[in-house]
């Protein structure tokens, strides 16, 4: 049963950010959804949640309306990680974690939130303050806050920002065991070098619609990346991945 | 010490500070004299227990509000005053001074004409906010609604047709407790205590809200209620508060900021205590206004900042923000 966008178009204000998508994120896979600045990604991933009703079309799960979902049912189901990864307030780790918990109305569940911090490696970090945390803890921190909601779907926007080359290694590692253990996960990148590295599949954008969509060694190519981002890429052999040199 | 032992000690400090503000005054009265055949007894029903009940819940509504709007503005300068409900019954209030119109209704003017000054700026303020929920648009609309009625308010003061209007309005402005009595606390309490139940409606909304708005709705938040919500609650616990007592400032911004350290800062966690602490610093704080020297009394709005200002500016010198970011 998969996440689906249904010609799906998003006016904000006047300006239209979506414009008839159809896409599809299956359970148990890494989706990487890539594209220039202003492609749409970011609303793509917010309707997907139902943060955002679509001015046409729907986002369904199995065929039931996103929007039409109970919200602590909605909540229960997508986890929803956003892109500024910031806590408002100095808060205890933990108390941050439990947070991933509000959609079932008891944010004291040991279990669910030990299972969180021992998925992310962030036992140790539990009891310490947020604002006292490095970029990468934060953000495996604001990951097990996701995961303690036990999402079926987890949506990432640019999870990888701020964090340096390991912390990016170490996050896509985490994101890709949450698809294995069942759940869709659909992931908002830039960098295409960790695209290729985790992609299953792949949703290439531009402009509010989809330029190429599917498994990821079909779509992944340095020929249609060159195009998307209007950039020359190297390949590396021996890996599927490819680096951006110079603009065309 | 476990939050339940917390909340036990700050419940026995609103229970000492309104004793203290029992016995405290010109007269000051001890034990003996609040029971049995003793005459003091009626000073102590009569004029201080009112007080100290109206000092109890505004404080109560004030520190509540306060918790509450930082948390939903995420932005610990917030207080009621920076949204403009203040202001709005402040100037609500002082044009029933001014225009004479206090006793229309049977007395119930004045206060009419504040809770109205108060409704007008909640739904004011609930609609400008309508289309955009973000706590930037929230507090632009409030503070330039404060700005309006307080232009508003010195534009009254500045037409008043005599000097008493003008003494009385200026007198009310600044907030004081003296000499409220039962008919007061009888006319606040059913919105005070309203509209406060309605703000302790909002810890789970205002946890979530910590994350960010998308995250917050994500976890199943209902962001347009919240909203509703805090207006509501603010608009019926501090109009109220108010429109008897005038403006009394820095409850509401400092109290959460005092418990933050004792309660950690998950906004959910400061609400009950911050009700409690605001109770036991205004009752703190009138008991002092009774104990300046002369013959009179200092306002409540004064003896609140200079007592509160040093206070929370050692506060920010030892925490150095360690409570928010």
């Amino acid at each position: 049963m998969a996440l689906t966008l249904d010609a799906v178009t998003l006016d904000l204000g006047r300006r239209r950010v979506l414009d008839a998508v159809s896409a599809s994120i299956a359970p148990g896979r890494v989706t990487v959804v890539l594209g220039p600045n202003g492609a749409g990604k970011t609303s793509l991933l917010r309707v997907a949640a139902g943060l955002v009703a679509p001015s046409a079309g729907a986002a369904a799960i199995g065929g039931d309306d996103i929007q039409r979902l109970p919200r602590e049912v909605r909540a229960r189901t997508i986890g929803y990680l956003p892109q500024q990864g910031d806590v408002a307030w100095n808060m205890i780790a933990r108390d941050v974690i439990a947070l991933g918990r509000l959609p079932y109305r008891d944010t004291n569940d040991a279990s669910a939130i030990a299972a969180a911090l021992a998925a992310t490696d962030t036992e140790t970090l539990a009891d310490r303050r947020v604002g006292e945390l490095s970029g990468g803890e934060r953000a495996r921190i604001l990951l097990a806050r996701v995961l303690a909601g036990e999402p079926q779907w987890l949506l990432a926007d640019e999870p990888l920002a701020s964090l340096d080359p390991a912390h990016q290694l170490d996050m896509l590692d985490r994101l890709r065991v949450v698809a294995r253990g069942g759940a869709g996960v659909a992931v908002v990148l830039h960098d295409l070098a960790q695209a290729a590295r985790i992609a299953d599949d792949a949703i290439l954008m531009a402009g509010g619609s989809i330029v190429a969509a599917g498994a990821a060694e079909e779509i992944l190519t340095a020929d249609r990346l060159g195009d998307l981002f209007g950039v020359r890429l190297a390949t590396v052999p021996g890996y599927p991945i490819c680096i951006p040199v110079e603009r065309r | 010490m476990n939050r339940h032992t917390r909340l036990a000690l700050l419940i026995a400090l609103v229970v000492a500070a309104f004793a203290l503000s029992l016995a405290a005054g010109k007269q000051w009265l001890p034990w003996a004299a609040w029971i049995g055949d003793d005459s003091r007894w009626a000073i102590v029903v009569e004029l201080r227990v009112p007080r100290a009940i109206l000092g109890a819940m505004l404080g109560a509504a004030l520190g509540l509000s306060g918790a509450v709007l930082q948390g939903y503005l995420r932005n610990p300068l917030a207080d009621p005053t920076v949204i403009g409900v203040s202001s709005c019954a402040a100037l609500g209030a002082v044009a029933s001074i001014v225009f004479g119109l206090g006793g229309m209704a049977g007395g119930l003017g004045q206060f009419g004409w504040a809770m109205a000054g108060a409704g007008g700026a909640m739904a004011l303020l609930g609609l400008l906010t309508a289309r955009a929920e973000s706590p930037v648009i929230f507090v632009l609309a409030g503070t330039v609604l404060a700005s309006l009625a307080g232009a508003l308010t010195a534009f009254l003061i500045s037409i008043a047709p005599n000097p008493y209007a003008v003494a009385e309005a200026i007198d009310w402005l600044m907030g004081a407790l003296t000499d409220r009595g039962t008919n007061d606390v009888m006319l606040a309490a059913p919105f005070m205590v309203g509209g406060s139940l309605v703000l302790m409606t909002t810890g789970r909304a205002l946890d979530a809200l910590a994350l960010g708005e998308d995250a917050a709705r994500s976890l199943g938040a209902n962001l347009a209620r919240l909203r509703w919500t805090v207006v509501l609650g603010t608009g019926l616990a501090v109009g109220a508060g108010v429109a008897v007592t005038g403006v009394v400032g820095f409850v509401g911004l400092v109290v959460p900021h005092l418990l933050r350290p004792v309660f950690g800062a998950r906004p959910s966690a400061l609400l009950l205590p911050s009700a409690l602490g605001g109770a036991a610093l205004t009752l703190a704080a009138d008991s002092l206004c009774r104990l300046a020297p002369g013959a009179g009394e200092v306002r409540l709005g004064v003896v609140m900042a200079l007592i509160g200002a040093p206070f929370f500016l050692a506060l920010l010198f030892r925490e150095g923000g360690r409570q928010w970011r």
